[in-house]
């Protein structure tokens, strides 16, 4: 599925951008992240203008116009304006040609300004359009922050899973996204996830109902979002399955040509589960930071099987 | 009871692997079966007790099972330890 995001939203998000012209414009759809800084556009050459990404002007953009005769800036302008052209962005607070604000005004186009420099704009602007127009994956489970492990719990309904996920808040980690989780590539090795905005803070618990954690447990008990370190997969336990004993068989689950590390648990009654997530987060992040208690164990064993071989020959 | 001695033969001795499908097998039945090596006893359903043991290539061990199951017990721990080439 893929996201669409309006002129509004940027408008809403960036605190420092404003609209100069175009203010009933602003439901205008942003189709891609790219951004597109005119340059050559000013000199009439428009063979590979990219018309769909908003048009982010700077000093040296701003100030080439003002070389140009009002003919030029008109005909230049007009055909900066197209059909699919989401804005135009003003860096440094400058001012626009009037004959941009006038063609802009023409084909319904907003146009924006921000007193940030050109490059800090893309930057910002770039790192805000990918993450709403990113894929995304919606999964049925809970994220929960544990000791900043970002853990989604998984497993099938009625399993336990917000109820452990409550158990885990009661113990100080944080809520992020409970019942469904939308999930998202940040870059090339992190996804990230984030709960709808209508289920934010809440925890839906059998016979309880809906719960506000904000409310009942204090603003340090959620997250907004969290990256995804680790899938923790509930199931009910089967006698005739065998379950890693020892931590040596590396599972994982593939989101988005990433590999993120997976573990089954079984459910049994008498398991509690929140502190059994809670060390497998804990162990996680010390595999991370190089302290591997399975292999070290495996060494150390090698080690004492050689010492007890040599006493049999 | 049932009872039996095992020569272990696998060159790694009874290490995470082999220990694991031990630990496997033994789970499968109902009786108490243990491993003894060098006087001491640990419970064949426990993996970090069997591999706490260290036996190495070339030890003798003796399983032990009792209960209702004893005999299908032993029968499959036999199984396993041959097919896995693990003890004679």
């Amino acid at each position: 599925m893929t996201n669409s995001v309006s002129v509004k939203q940027l408008v809403d998000a960036m605190e420092d951008i404003t609209v100069i012209s175009g203010e009933e414009y602003l439901n205008r759809n942003i189709p891609v992240s790219d951004l597109s800084r005119p340059g050559l556009e000013l000199t009439g050459y428009f063979s590979y203008y990219p018309q769909d990404r908003i048009q982010l002007l700077g000093k040296t953009e701003i100030s080439f116009t003002d070389k140009m005769t009002s003919e030029e800036r008109t005909i230049v302008m007009r055909k900066m304006c197209q059909d699919e052209t989401p804005a135009f962005l003003i860096a440094r607070g400058m001012i626009p040609p009037e004959e941009l604000i006038k063609a802009a005004k023409e084909k319904e186009i907003p146009v924006l300004s921000s007193p940030r420099s050109t490059t800090r704009l893309a930057s910002n602007i770039t790192n805000f359009l990918e993450e709403k127009l990113a894929e995304r994956l919606s999964v049925h489970g809970v994220l929960v922050d544990i000791y900043g492990m970002g853990v989604i719990i998984t497993g099938d309904s009625g399993i336990g899973k917000s109820e452990t996920a409550l158990e885990l808040i009661q113990r100080g980690h944080r809520l992020v996204a409970d019942d469904r989780v939308e999930l998202y590539m940040l870059d090339e090795r992190r996804i990230v996830g984030e709960p709808p905005e209508i289920l934010r803070n809440l925890i839906e618990i059998r016979g309880v109902g809906v719960v506000d954690v904000v409310n009942l447990f204090g603003v340090g008990a959620v997250r907004l979002t969290k990256s995804v370190d680790l899938v923790v997969n509930l199931e009910l336990w089967d006698r005739n399955k065998e379950y890693d004993r020892l931590g040596s068989n590396l599972d994982s689950l593939r989101v988005f040509n990433v590999d993120v590390q997976k573990i089954n648990i079984p459910v049994r009654t008498g398991r509690n589960l929140a502190i059994i997530i809670e060390m497998a987060a804990m162990n996680t992040r010390a595999k991370a930071m190089g302290y591997d208690a399975t292999r070290t164990f495996e060494r150390n064993l090698e080690k004492l099987i050689q010492k007890n071989s040599m006493e049999n020959i | 009871m049932e009872k039996h001695e095992f020569h272990v033969t696998a060159e790694t001795g009874i290490h995470a692997r082999p220990a694991t499908l031990l630990v496997q097998t033994a789970s499968k039945y109902n009786s108490d079966i243990t491993l003894e090596y060098k006087g001491k006893s640990v419970n064949l359903k426990s993996i970090m007790g069997v591999m706490s043991l260290g036996v190495g290539q070339g030890a003798d061990v003796t399983i032990t099972a009792e209960g209702a199951d004893e005999v299908e017990a032993m029968t499959g721990i036999q199984e396993t330890i041959e097919k896995e080439g693990i003890a004679k």
